[in-house]
């Protein structure tokens, strides 16, 4: 009965392994940071059951939880507006602080540790036995796994997943990204707690060098060989690295004679040659090699046609959007100076001019992307100058940008419903318990009746990076009508489009015009501005040089300069 | 605490200061060109130490063959890769530069301790380009995450290269000046003097470079925009070669520097590398007067710290990033909505 011991022990680590890693996947892998202070996470929790001994287990737990989660909170309140980078660091200093305060303050017992930890229990099932112990742990990785899955399938999960790469888009979505990412980082913090937690009661002493900068290290390891963008590879990556670690300890020393910490030596090794040729780790290799099993298409389920119908506007209502004096400069270059104007409630109008001539640059500004040296913008008669854009978002501004942004891997569906963000109130919590089912239909609804505007209801469940460019930018049209908007921002939506597609999206704006919304929108193809627009804005070298109604502008002098470089 | 224990440590403080700001300038060089956060760079340092001490003790240090075998490899991808199209000015000195550095520690006066010295740098400076090559440039685009993850394998690579050659005992080196100066009552170690100005003489050698040479300015441009560099007809990846080949020299030289003062053994390295990360992140991975500052700052607290206590010493020093990441922090919210 050797073997089996030794293999329930093995088990048990692999599990407590899987926690730390699953929460290394949402961390690294899904919203794009990454922390070197997991393993000091655990040791957290692991001292705090070790020092309340008398405590019954789940509080135990509970406080280890909240202590974690403290500290977590705020290392990411402390890098909160700092790149990604600075977070790691931070994390590389707490967890060396860690180790050399745990192995140090006396009551702590230094390094000879805390023994005699209680086994946990379960009802009659007393836990001497290490079989009840391994039950528990393994539990413990299966609620976790689903509580993150469930996340991932959620309006919350959907919106880390902007974190990695698109930050600005989330925020002009509504989203809070200091925020959602400062939760991300506690969640995966909260994750090792869980795994230091049962670690306590698991081995029944505890030291500060499992808890090392070193450990945490190896967790990060293993999650980039077993596969960062998915949960298995959290699995995959603690099997792996847990039973070759056990391997190479009874190996490496044989083979050189030598002790040192030579299982680092190679896990770094395996890691140097997936992040160059397989940065997504063990998994994504094996799922390519598979035949696609079961990939999640969500078919789009017949949704009520629900339009994002928007509040119409009663009694004089003051115009949508007022530009007024706006200048801004890059060093030594003066991208918009002085730009006034206005657009009307239910007008639209163009804002044309030669590429270079400032008009993207006037879109951050008026979306709140970026912040004008001078001047004053007016949404709905309330200035937003000085406000995030994830205000200006919630106060009916919808946009969408020049170069498309939008998450590649993610579904159509998906990519739409992270316009509808601000139509749910559904967290983190609610979402892994399941507890947002109805409110994800709603929003799926919304999704699916701004898909079906745009003419791409039939491909809801299809990975947004697989559409061409000019179905791309309907995507992202879809995306901004689900913020219900009031004043639709469009960059170049016409780019790409064939024909009958530029006479769908005129007649789908002349509709949403119908309904009261103002549409503000850059656009090189003049037939489809002359033809749609109320007035036209044209800019050159940062300024504008004409505004009018389109048979007026077509006949400016200036414009004709500006275009075809001197008067005919 | 009297005057003389507080100058005391007060000298040791600046002396150490001044490596942790050749270890901050080193980190922002590889830095800003590649986005490469070099974490090896400490346990370069340490094999630096070790590898001219095992000069100075008159064997052959195993990280010249290290550096032969490294070079070779790259010499015959090299090859591999330009088949018929022979350029030999590009092979040159990957197969020139070893055999030189070999013979010279086959044949040359290698247990004089200035000449063993500059073999250490010499054999050391070389494995900054020779890792950019093998490790980074396969990947030179990828995320600044991506980037960070490898250069902490390599810590660990390096480290294990350190623990083969050179076993688990820490060396020292013979120092550039023995001697001690007293002024008065104070004594001032000659040592201590050499740190600060070899520090200096090479921040006012890279002031020049940067500033005057053609390779310092394509540099320089690589840092602010890499593909407007590119667009100029600037090498990135030689840029990155380059940045890397700096970083290490710098690294090579602060081991030679502060061997003579402690033992270092193969492992010593990273957490002397992590105070010099201190620095650099004291400067917001950007400005070098504020990682000088920040150097000094944690050289002298660090000194302090060890008379209070000794136990708590790294956590004093990390614990002071702090409050620095919260000021950078704060100071940024006024750029940009998000």
């Amino acid at each position: 009965m050797m073997l089996p011991a030794y293999y329930v022990t093995l088990a048990g680590y692999i599990g407590l392994a899987t926690i730390v890693a699953l929460g290394l996947v949402l961390l690294t892998g899904i919203a794009g940071q990454t922390s070197f202070g997991q393993a000091s996470f655990a040791g957290l929790a692991a001292y705090a059951t070790a020092l309340l001994p008398g405590t019954p287990p789940p509080l135990a737990l509970l406080a280890g939880l909240v202590l974690t989660g403290s500290v977590a909170w705020l290392l990411g309140l402390i890098t909160a507006r700092l790149s990604g980078h600075f977070l790691a660091l931070c994390s590389v200093a707490w967890g060396i602080s860690f180790s050399a305060l745990f192995g140090t303050l006396p009551w702590l017992h230094g390094f000879n540790g805390i023994g005699g930890i209680r086994p946990l229990t379960l009802g009659p099932l007393s836990a001497a036995d290490p079989l009840v112990t391994v039950a528990v742990i393994w539990a413990a990785v299966a609620l976790s796994w689903l509580a993150l899955r469930n996340l991932l399938d959620s309006r919350p999960g959907r919106a880390i997943r902007t974190l990695a790469a698109a930050r600005d888009m989330a925020e002009s979505m509504g989203i809070d990204t200091v925020r959602l990412s400062r939760a991300t980082f506690v969640l995966a913090a909260l994750a090792a707690a869980l795994s230091g937690f049962l670690f306590a009661h698991f081995q029944r002493f505890i030291s500060p060098t499992p808890f090392s900068l070193t450990a945490s290290i190896e967790y990060l390891f293993m999650v980039i060989i077993g596969g960062a963008a998915h949960l298995p590879g959290a699995l995959l990556g603690a099997v792996l690295v847990t039973l070759l670690r056990e391997e190479l300890t009874d190996w490496i020393p044989r083979l050189t004679g030598a002790t040192g910490n030579f299982e680092a030596v190679a896990f770094s090794l395996v890691v140097i040659v997936l992040l160059q040729r397989a940065p997504g780790g063990l998994f994504a290799v094996l799922r390519a090699r598979l035949p696609a099993a079961g990939a999640p298409v969500r078919a789009a389920a017949a949704a009520p046609a629900h339009a994002a119908a928007p509040p119409p506007a009663a009694g004089p209502a003051p115009p949508a959007l007022v530009v007024a004096g706006i200048s801004k400069r890059f060093g030594g270059l003066a991208a918009n100076q002085d730009v006034s104007f206005t657009v009307g409630a239910a007008e639209i109008v163009a804002l044309i001019g030669p590429n270079g001539a400032g008009k993207s640059t006037l879109f951050d500004i008026i979306s709140g992307q970026l912040r004008a040296d001078l001047g004053e913008v007016r949404l709905f008669g309330h200035p937003v100058g000085r406000l995030p854009a994830r205000h200006i978002a919630a106060r009916g501004l919808a946009r969408t940008f020049q170069h498309v942004k939008l998450l590649p891997g993610m579904s159509v569906g998906g990519n739409i419903a992270l316009g509808a963000h601000l139509a749910g109130r559904c967290g983190v919590l609610r979402a892994m318990l399941r507890a947002d089912r109805a409110e994800e239909r709603r929003l799926h609804a919304l999704a699916a009746a701004a898909a079906t505007r745009v003419g791409l209801a039939d491909l809801l469940g299809r990975p947004a990076g697989t559409l061409a460019l000019g179905q791309q930018r309907l995507v992202e049209i879809a995306r901004a009508l689900c913020l219900a908007p009031r004043l639709l921002l469009l960059d170049e939506p016409a780019a790409g489009l064939r024909h009958q597609e530029k006479q769908a999206l005129a007649a789908l704006l002349r509709q949403l015009r119908a309904e009261g919304v103002a549409v503000l929108l850059v656009e090189h193809d003049m037939g489809f501005v002359m033809d749609l627009a109320d007035r036209v804005v044209v800019m050159e070298f940062g300024r504008r040089i004409a505004e009018g109604v389109p048979a007026a502008v077509q006949a400016d002098p200036a414009v004709l300069e500006a275009y075809l470089g001197g008067a005919p | 605490m009297t005057p003389f224990v507080f100058l005391a440590l007060l000298q040791d403080g600046l002396a150490t200061g001044a490596i942790y700001l050749l270890l901050a300038v080193g980190l922002l060089i590889a830095f800003s060109v590649t986005r490469v956060i070099f974490v090896p760079q400490g346990d370069l340092l340490a094999l630096a130490t070790l590898t001219a001490a095992q000069l100075e003790s008159g064997q052959v240090p195993g990280t010249l063959w290290v550096l032969d075998a490294l070079a070779a490899l790259a010499l015959l991808l090299d090859l591999a890769r330009l088949r018929g199209r022979m350029r030999w000015r590009a092979l040159l000195p990957w197969a020139l530069y070893p055999a030189a550095v070999t013979l010279a520690a086959l044949f040359g006066p290698r247990a004089a301790p200035w000449f063993a010295k500059l073999l250490a740098l010499g054999v050391i400076t070389p494995l900054g380009p020779l890792i950019w090559r093998f490790a980074f440039r396969p990947v030179a685009d990828a995320p600044v995450l991506t980037l960070l993850i490898l250069a902490t394998a390599l810590h660990f690579v390096v480290a294990g290269v350190g623990m083969v050659a050179f076993g688990p005992d820490g060396a020292s080196v013979a120092p550039l000046v023995a001697a001690t100066l007293l002024l008065g009552p104070f004594a001032v170690s000659g040592q201590s003097l050499a740190i600060l100005l070899c520090c200096a003489a090479l921040v006012l050698a890279l002031r020049f470079f940067f500033a005057a040479t053609l390779t310092g300015r394509a540099l320089r441009a690589a840092a602010s925009d890499r593909l407007g560099a590119r667009l100029v007809g600037i090498d990135a990846a030689g840029s990155g070669s380059r940045a890397f080949a700096l970083a290490a020299f710098i690294a090579a030289l602060s081991g030679i520097l502060i061997g003579a003062a402690t033992p270092i053994a193969y492992d010593a390295g990273f957490e002397i590398g992590l105070k010099g990360f201190v620095a650099a992140i004291i400067g917001g991975l950007a400005s070098y007067p504020a990682a000088a500052a920040g150097a000094v700052l944690v050289g002298v607290l660090e000194s302090l710290g060890s008379f209070w206590s000794s136990a708590y010493r790294d956590v004093i020093v990390f614990a002071l990033l702090i409050p620095v990441l919260a000021w950078l922090s704060w100071r940024s919210r006024g750029a940009g909505g998000a």
